[in-house]
Parts: C-alpha cells; structure tokens; sequence
C-alpha cells in the first residue's frame, strides 16, 4: 500500500519521471546539471511543465465540479443553516464555488442581502482563496499528503473561526447596505446540460492558465533563483528555524502580494528545500492568497473602516499562530 | 435591443463588453450596449456573479465570459446550447 502511495506521489503527482528526463536532455546538451546554472534550467523547466501539467488537468476537473455550485446556489444552500454550522458549510462552500476576487463586491451585497450574517460571508471569503482543490492537489504533489492536508485543515479552521469571531464581535453594523432586489427578478439561468458543463469547463480551464500562467512562471522563476542563487545562510538567518521572527517576517512580505496559490506554491518548495519551518512556509503560503492589497480596496467599498481592519487584524493573527504552532510541530510531519 | 454588461474593474468584464460588441456587429442588428458598473445597480439586478449579461432587462448569464458566438445565440433569442467539439 506505501508503495502503491509512494509511487501516487512522486511519480504521478510529483512527476519524478519529468525531472529525470529534462535532467538526461540538459545533460545530452552537455548542460552540467551539478553546476549551479544547469540545475537552476532543470528547476525551471521541470517545475513549469509539472504545475502546468497538473493545473490543466486539476482545473479541469474541478471546473466540472464547480458547475454544480454556481455562488446563486450556494447562497440559497447557506441560508439554511445556522450558526457555527453556517460559518463551516461557508467555508466548504468557499472551495467548490467558483469565484474571481473581482466579483467579491456583488457577492458580499447578494449574500448581505439574502440575511446570511456578516461572519459567514467572511468565512467563504477567507476560505475562497486560501483553500482549493486544485491547489490541495499540487500541495500533495510538491510537500506530501501529510502536509498538504495540514494546510487544507488549517485553512478552513482559520475560515470558520475568523467568520464566527467577526459575528461575536458585533461587526454587522459595519457593513455598507445597499438595497434589495425586487421580488420579480428579471432571471434566467435553466440547469446546465452535460454538454454545456463540459464547455463551461473548457472555457475556466482556458481562461484560468492564461490568467495565472504569468504568476506560475514567476513563481517558478523566484524558486530557482532561491534554489540556487541566494546563499543558504542568508536564508537561513531570514527565515531559518532559529530566527523566532521568521513567521512574522514571511507573513508581512506575503500580506501585501497579490498572487495566485499555484505561484506561490514553487516558491515555497524551494524555501521548505532550503530548510525553511513548515510553520513559516504556511504562513507565506496564506498571507500571499487569503490577503491582499486589490482584495483589500475592493472590500472596502462594501465594508467600513472598523470591519475591515477587523478582517485583516483575525486573519494576520490567525496565520502568525498556525505559524508557530506547525513550527513547534513540524517534527510531526517529517 | 439592449444589452447590458455588469460588472466593474476586472479584465473578464471588459473582454465580455468586447465579445458583446463583436456579436452585435456580427449580426448586424441595432442594438445599445451599456455598461453598468454601480453597485448598487447590479445588487438590485440580482447578479452576486459578475461578469453578468442581461438582455432587454432579463439576466441571461452570470460569473462567465460568454463568447461572441454564445451571445449571438442569446440575441437570437435560443438557449446557448453549445457545439460539439
């Protein structure tokens, strides 16, 4: 059975087979692949074939999946839940309902609307961006089953206890209003067919690569550089174990950045090789999806000052103590 | 014929404001195409997902960048059913 899982991993998922095989190419183009160029070419080249490779077929998949919960959907589902059991199924939701930060303003004002609380609306938007299957998927491939459950559950605990201590905190009244849809909505939106989910799938798969292949290249480009280039002391002292700021330090740089999960995801590969804790590695790896400047502004329309703060204020909180604690427990997961 | 496209700020609204314009001038009707980006407006439209397509005041699709040739289907008044492919 390890075996069997084993082989899941590194050759399926992780796709040892295509390190190996640009390794003999470089090679056969008299590339050293010892030397520091060479191996920063094979890095590259193996790293953007496999996230490629998998983010197609991945998203694929989980565009499929996601027809079934289109945000109309999932608002009608939530409102029948109530209270910390609103806030999980808002966070479940938030992983299988498509959604582009851009539409995160008629979101928030159709969930507000529908009387769903200010705190599970929060959880989804937490959840969201932070946890995806497809980035879960790519985490197994890159760091282990292990490991990427850890973040999987972490992710989604930071999404339901930020959304329910938004609620305690009485921030309701700090949401912008704006008016409700009449009753005799001008709406027609029939069930998918088959058919029409396949293509709506080919369309997200398409769409979604041409809008992240940047951000995947970059961050792609970034891990070689810290892979090979940046001397590992430097890193070390940075962002080492023995730095007790290492977890503030890579959650305030990651804050502001505005990247997509699969971007990120090279980068932290090359840190966690370069023996970064695991603690420090979530915590870049949360800070640059679950908050960002765009994400911010946009949220500020629909949101006072106070609440927003609020927001930023938990979920900084949240991801400096999944920090340390996975770094105290890292050992766990070795 | 109107059309409408909601939606503010984001590269996916304004590629569905091309495609939209593309379809009108392929079919060669005489049709407005206005943007609404007020949110308030496309609250009361009842759009959580944006870009969203409505016609003549009726949403037809929403969270989705419909291709020129999906909103010629809609302009000729069809269900988009899509082509094999």
């Amino acid at each position: 059975m390890q075996i069997v899982w084993d082989f899941l991993q590194h050759q399926i998922l992780g796709m040892a087979w295509l390190d190996a095989a640009f390794g003999s190419l470089l090679s056969f183009l008299r590339v050293d692949t010892a030397g520091r160029f060479g191996a920063s070419v094979q890095f590259f080249l193996y790293d953007t074939s496999k996230i490629f490779i998998l983010l197609t077929l991945l998203i694929f998949v989980i565009s499929y999946i996601q027809s079934y919960f289109p945000p109309e959907r999932t608002k009608k589902i939530l409102g029948r839940f109530r209270g910390l059991g609103a806030n999980v199924a808002s966070a479940l939701l938030g992983t299988l309902t498509p959604f582009c930060s851009c539409s995160s303003i008629p979101l928030f004002i159709g969930f507000t609307n529908a009387g769903l609380p200010v705190g599970v609306t929060f959880s989804f938007l937490i959840s969201s961006p932070l946890v995806d299957l497809g980035a879960f998927i790519l985490l197994i491939s890159v760091f282990g089953a292990k490991i990427a459950a850890a973040y999987v559950v972490v992710g989604l605990v930071l999404a339901v206890a930020g959304g329910t201590l938004i609620d305690r905190l009485g921030m309701e009244r700090h949401v912008v209003r704006f008016s409700a849809p009449s009753d005799a909505l001008n709406f027609e939106q029939p069930e998918m067919s088959r058919q029409e989910r396949h293509t709506y799938a080919k369309e997200q798969t398409l769409g979604t690569v041409r809008r992240v292949w940047l951000y995947v290249i970059g961050g792609v480009a970034i891990g070689a550089l810290i892979h090979n280039w940046i001397p590992v002391e430097w890193i070390q002292s940075v962002l080492g174990k023995h730095n007790p700021f290492s977890v503030l330090i890579a959650t305030v740089v990651g804050i502001p950045m505005y990247a997509d999960i699969f971007g990120t995801i090279p980068i932290a590969e090359a840190l966690y090789a370069k023996g970064v804790g695991l603690g420090t590695i979530l915590s870049f790896m949360m800070a640059v999806t679950a908050l960002s400047l765009p994400s911010m502004i946009m949220l500020s329309k629909v949101v006072k000052a106070r609440l927003l703060a609020t927001f930023i204020g938990i979920v900084t909180l949240g991801i400096l103590v999944i920090g340390y604690t996975f770094n105290m427990l890292g050992f766990l997961f070795m | 014929m109107k059309l409408q496209i909601l939606g503010a700020g984001c590269a996916k609204c304004a590629l569905l404001e091309q495609h939209a314009r593309e379809a009108v001038t392929e079919l060669g009707i005489d049709a407005t195409i206005e943007k609404i980006t007020d949110f308030g407006i496309i609250a009361q439209m009842g759009v959580i997902a944006t870009p969203a397509l409505a016609i003549d005041g009726v949403v037809k699709s929403t969270g989705r960048v419909l291709t020129a040739d999906q909103i010629k289907v809609f302009i000729s008044g069809g269900r988009f059913i899509p082509k094999h492919s």
